[in-house]
C-alpha cells in the first residue's frame, strides 16, 4: 500500500470517510427527527413549558418591583440599620398614588401579606387616603399607619423588592424570614410541610415495600406456571388498568368504611364488636391499602419481566449443587431479581408521592399527601409560588431518586413486559 | 418393539454388586394422558460412562430429570447404590449436573461459582479455595477465577460448568446435552475433554445426546431412545454392527433398506421377498416366523460392486446409477436397486477402482451376514 497507515481513510471519489459517513448518517437522522416531532412538540407545548413555568413561579416575585418602582430603587441604597429617610418616604408615596390611580396594588399588598401580616392593610389604607398627604411624607406616613415606622416593614420592602425570592421555597419547608432577614422556622402552630414531606415519603415506601411483599410471589407465579395459567393471571394483575382509578379508590371506601363490608362481616362473624367497629378509611392506613392495591401491577411488571428471563436451570444447578431450597433461592434467584425489585420499586415509589386523588379520597386528615397540599394552593389559597416551590422540591426528589437509580441498577433494566 | 435391559446373563452377577445407579421400570407422564417415559430399565455400574442417545423429544432430559430429583417418576423406581430415592429431594442427591445451557450463575465470578456447592456443605475456607484451584486447573482456567460467565468464551463456560458439577466430587455426573451450543471444532475438543476427565477421575457419568457421532466416540454404552422406550442398550460397536431393531440401525449410522416377507426361516438364514419381486437371504434378527414383514437393513460400505474375480456373493442385482458424490477420500454412489433409489454404496477412492457414471448399469452384491432382517 502507498498509502501511510495514519492517513484518513477516503471514499473512491476522494472524500473523507468520516465526511462521507457523516452525510449519510444526517439524511436517517432528519427523517428520525421529523417522525417524532409530533410528539415532540406536543411534549414542549403540554409539558415542558408548563415545567419551566413551574420552576420558574417558585423564584418569581415580581409584585413589589413593578408595583412599587420607585419605592424600590430608593431602597436600593439603604443599609437597613435605621429607618429609610424622606425620599424614600416620598417615593413609596408617589407608587401609592400612582398605584391607587391603576387599582393595581391588590397584588403587592397580598404578596407583602404573606411575608409580613398587617401590610395589606398598610398598603390598602394608605393609597385610599394618599390623595391628602403632603410632605414631609416620613410622618405623614407614619401618621396614617404605624406599620411605616417600624423598621421590618421596610426589610420586607427591601427584601420583596428583588424580582427573585427564596420565601417559596422557605415556606414549603416551613420556614420564613424573621423581621431581622434571618432565616427562622415558623412557630409550631403553623408546621405542617415538613411533617407532610415526611409523611408522603415514609407512607410511599411503606406502600412501596407492601407491593413488593405482595407482588414478588405473584410475578414469580406469572414468570413460571404454564403459558395457559399465566396469562390467566396476567389478565387478573391488568385487570385494575382497566378499570377507572376513582372506581377503584372508591370500592375502597365501601369495602373499608365503618359501616363497610369488611366491618359488617367482622361484626357478622363475631370478632369485633358492633360498637367498636374499625376506622380503616379516611386514615393512614385507607392511603396505604388504596395505593398499594393501585400500585401493585407496577411492581408485579418490572419483576414479572425480569424474572422471565431467568431460566429455571439456575435454580436447578444451585440444588443439584447441593443448596436447599431456601439458601438457592437466597444465594442465586434472588440476586437475579434484584434488578426488578429495584424498577418496580423506584416506580411505585415515585408514582406514590406525586399521587394526588387517592390520597384526597380515602386519606382523610392524617393520611394526605404534599401533592394535596399542591393542589390546595393551586385551587383555593391560589398562592400558585408555594404550590410551585412544593413541587419543584418534589420533581427534585424525584430526579435525585432516578440518578441514585440509574447508578446503582441503570435504567435500561426498567421493562414493563 | 421393548427391549428389556438387564446385562448379559453372564455379568448378572458383577452388575448386582457393582451396579450404581438403576431405574427399574420407570414410566413418566407429564399430563396424565401420555407416557413420555414408557418403560425405562437402565443398569449404570460404578466409573462407567453411559449415554441416552435417541432423537429430540425421546424423553432423554426426562430420564435425567428424574434421576436429578427434579421429577418424580409416575411409576417405578430410581436406585442409587441400591437404595431408592424417589422421595430425596435433589439437594441430598450428590448429584452433579451439566445443563445444556450451563447455567452459570452470572451474578458470580467463576471461583464463587465453583464455591457454591463447597459453601452449602460448610467447607473451610482454606480447603474451598484449594478445591476451587484443583477443580479450574482441572479444566485448564487456572487464570479465569476472577472473570464472570458472561467474560468467558462458551468453550471456557462449558469447562466451568464441568469444573462446577465436578469440584464438590460426586460419584455420578449427569450431562444434559452439554455440548450442543458448542461449535464443531470445540466440540470434539471438549468430547476428548470429559473423556480425559472421566478417566482420570473415575466417575460415574450418564451423558444425554441426539448427536450419533459424539456417543459412539465417548460412551461405554449406549442406550438408544425412541418414543420413552430404550430400543437397544448396548456398547456403540455392538450398536453398529448389530442394530436389533429398524430404528437403531436407521438412527445410527447409514443404512439402506429394503422392505419385504419373510419366506424361509432357517436359523442362521433367511429368505425375504422383496416388494418388488427379488429374493433376498439376510441374517435373521427380529423376525418371529415364516409369513413376517421385515425390514432388511444393509450398512453402505458392506455392499460391493461385483467384477470379474471377485468373491461371490449370495445376493446380487442390477443396479442403475443415479448419483456420484465426490467425498475425496471415498465415493458415494447412489443406486436404483429392488425398487428402491435411495440405495447408498460407499466406494474406496482406490487405484484401480471404477469409476461409475450416472444412467450406467452395474451389479452389486452383499453377504447375508450383512444384512439383517429386522422388524418391519
Ligand atoms: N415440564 C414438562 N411438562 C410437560 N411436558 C413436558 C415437560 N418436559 C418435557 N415434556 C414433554 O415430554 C417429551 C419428552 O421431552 P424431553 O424429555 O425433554 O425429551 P428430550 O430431552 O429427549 O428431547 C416431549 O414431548 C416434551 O414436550
Ligand atoms: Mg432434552
Amino acid at each position: 500500500m502507498s498509502e501511510s497507515p495514519t492517513a484518513p481513510l477516503k471514499t473512491a471519489d476522494g472524500v473523507s470517510l468520516k465526511t462521507s459517513l457523516r452525510r449519510a448518517v444526517r439524511r436517517s437522522k432528519l427523517k428520525a427527527l421529523l417522525l417524532v416531532s409530533p410528539l415532540l412538540a406536543f411534549l414542549l407545548i403540554a409539558f415542558l413549558m408548563p415545567l419551566f413555568d413551574m420552576l420558574w413561579r417558585s423564584v418569581d416575585n415580581p409584585e413589589v418591583s413593578t408595583a412599587l418602582p420607585q419605592t424600590s430603587q430608593a431602597l436600593a441604597d439603604w443599609d437597613g440599620a435605621s429607618l429609610p429617610d424622606e425620599p424614600v418616604f416620598a417615593a413609596l408615596a408617589a407608587d401609592l398614588e400612582a398605584g391607587a390611580e391603576a387599582r393595581n396594588l391588590g397584588l403587592v399588598s397580598s404578596r407583602l401579606n404573606y411575608e409580613k401580616s398587617g401590610m395589606r392593610s398598610a398598603i390598602m389604607g394608605t393609597a385610599r387616603r394618599v390623595d391628602t398627604l403632603e410632605a414631609p411624607y416620613k410622618t405623614a406616613l407614619i401618621d396614617i399607619n404605624d406599620d411605616w415606622g417600624e423598621l421590618a416593614t421596610w426589610r420586607v420592602i427591601k427584601r420583596e423588592s428583588s424580582p427573585y425570592t427564596l420565601s417559596y421555597y422557605l415556606a414549603a419547608v416551613d420556614r420564613q424570614y424573621s423581621p431581622d432577614g434571618e432565616i427562622v422556622a415558623v412557630p409550631d402552630y403553623m408546621q405542617v410541610y415538613v411533617t407532610l414531606f415526611w409523611r408522603t415519603f415514609w407512607m410511599s415506601a411503606v406502600i412501596m415495600v407492601m407491593t413488593l411483599v405482595l407482588g414478588y410471589p405473584v410475578a414469580f407465579l406469572l414468570a413460571n406456571l404454564p403459558l395457559r395459567h399465566s396469562n390467566l393471571l396476567m389478565i387478573l394483575v391488568l385487570l385494575p388498568f382497566w378499570t377507572s382509578l376513582l372506581v377503584r379508590t372508591t370500592t375502597w371506601i365501601a369495602i373499608l368504611q365503618s359501616q363497610g363490608v369488611l366491618n359488617d362481616m367482622m361484626v357478622a362473624l363475631g370478632i369485633i364488636a358492633d360498637e367498636a367497629r374499625w376506622q380503616m378509611i379516611h386514615n393512614k392506613l385507607g392511603t396505604i391499602v388504596a395505593m398499594t392495591h393501585i400500585l401493585l401491577p407496577f411492581m408485579i411488571l418490572p419483576l414479572y419481566s425480569v424474572m422471565k428471563t431467568i431460566p429455571p436451570s439456575y435454580m436447578h444447578a444451585a440444588r443439584s449443587l447441593g443448596g436447599k431450597p431456601f439458601l438457592c433461592f437466597r444465594r442465586v434467584y434472588f440476586p437475579l431479581t434484584i434488578p426488578g425489585i429495584a424498577a418496580g420499586g423506584i416506580l411505585v415509589f415515585i408514582l406514590s408521592i406525586g399521587y394526588y386523588i387517592t390520597p384526597a379520597l380515602v386519606g382523610g386528615q392524617s393520611g394526605r399527601f404534599i401533592t394535596n397540599y399542591i393542589a390546595y394552593h393551586m385551587q383555593t389559597s391560589l398562592n400558585w409560588g408555594l404550590a410551585a416551590a412544593i413541587a419543584s422540591i418534589l420533581l427534585f426528589v424525584v430526579v435525585v431518586c432516578y440518578l441514585v437509580f440509574n447508578r446503582l441498577i441503570g435504567v435500561d433494566k426498567v421493562k414493563l413486559g | 418393539m421393548t427391549q428389556t435391559l438387564e446385562a448379559a446373563p453372564q455379568t448378572q452377577a458383577a452388575t448386582d454388586s457393582a451396579c450404581f445407579a438403576r431405574f427399574r421400570n420407570v414410566q413418566k407422564s407429564y399430563d396424565g394422558v401420555e407416557l413420555v417415559v414408557k418403560d425405562f430399565n437402565l443398569d449404570v455400574r460404578q466409573g462407567e460412562f453411559v449415554t441416552l442417545l435417541g432423537p429430540s423429544g425421546s424423553g432423554k432430559t426426562t430420564c435425567l430429570m428424574m434421576m436429578a430429583g427434579f421429577e418424580t417418576p409416575t411409576h417405578g423406581e430410581i436406585l442409587l447404590k441400591d437404595e431408592p430415592i424417589n422421595g430425596l429431594p435433589p439437594h441430598k442427591r450428590g448429584i452433579g449436573m451439566v445443563f445444556q445451557n450451563y447455567a452459570l450463575f452470572p451474578h458470580m465470578t467463576v471461583a464463587e461459582n465453583l464455591a457454591f456447592p463447597l459453601e452449602v456443605r460448610h467447607l473451610s475456607k482454606a480447603e474451598i479455595k484449594q478445591k476451587v484451584q484443583r477443580a479450574l486447573s482441572m479444566v485448564r482456567l487456572e487464570e479465569f477465577g476472577d472473570r464472570r460467565p458472561a467474560q468467558l468464551s462458551g468453550g471456557q463456560q462449558q469447562r466451568v460448568a464441568l469444573a462446577r458439577a465436578l469440584v464438590f466430587e460426586p460419584e455420578l455426573v449427569l450431562m444434559d446435552e452439554p455440548l450442543g451450543a458448542l461449535d464443531k471444532n470445540l466440540r470434539e475438543e471438549m468430547q476428548y475433554e470429559i473423556k480425559r476427565i472421566h478417566a482420570e477421575l473415575g466417575v460415574t457419568m450418564i451423558y444425554v445426546t441426539h448427536d450419533q457421532t459424539e456417543a459412539l466416540t465417548m460412551s461405554d454404552r449406549i442406550a438408544v431412545f425412541n418414543d420413552g422406550v430404550v430400543q437397544q442398550l448396548a456398547s456403540p460397536d455392538t450398536l453398529y454392527e448389530q442394530p436389533e431393531n429398524a430404528f437403531v440401525a436407521y438412527f445410527i449410522g447409514e443404512n439402506n433398506r429394503l422392505r419385504g416377507e419373510v419366506t424361509e426361516l432357517s436359523g442362521e438364514r433367511c429368505k425375504v421377498r422383496l416388494d418388488s419381486g427379488e429374493t433376498v437371504f439376510a441374517k435373521p434378527v427380529a423376525v418371529a416366523e415364516a409369513g413376517a414383514r421385515t425390514t432388511l437393513s444393509l450398512r453402505p460400505e458392506r455392499v460391493s460392486l461385483v467384477r470379474e474375480g471377485s468373491h461371490d456373493f449370495e445376493n446380487r442385482f442390477p443396479a442403475k446409477v443415479q448419483e456420484v458424490i465426490y467425498l475425496g477420500d471415498h465415493l458415494r454412489t447412489r443406486l436404483a436397486v429392488c425398487g428402491n433409489d435411495e440405495f447408498i454404496i460407499k466406494t474406496p477412492n482406490a487405484d484401480g477402482h471404477t469409476v461409475l457414471r450416472p444412467g450406467e448399469t452395474v451389479e452389486i452384491g452383499w453377504s447375508s451376514a450383512d444384512c439383517r432382517a429386522l422388524d418391519a
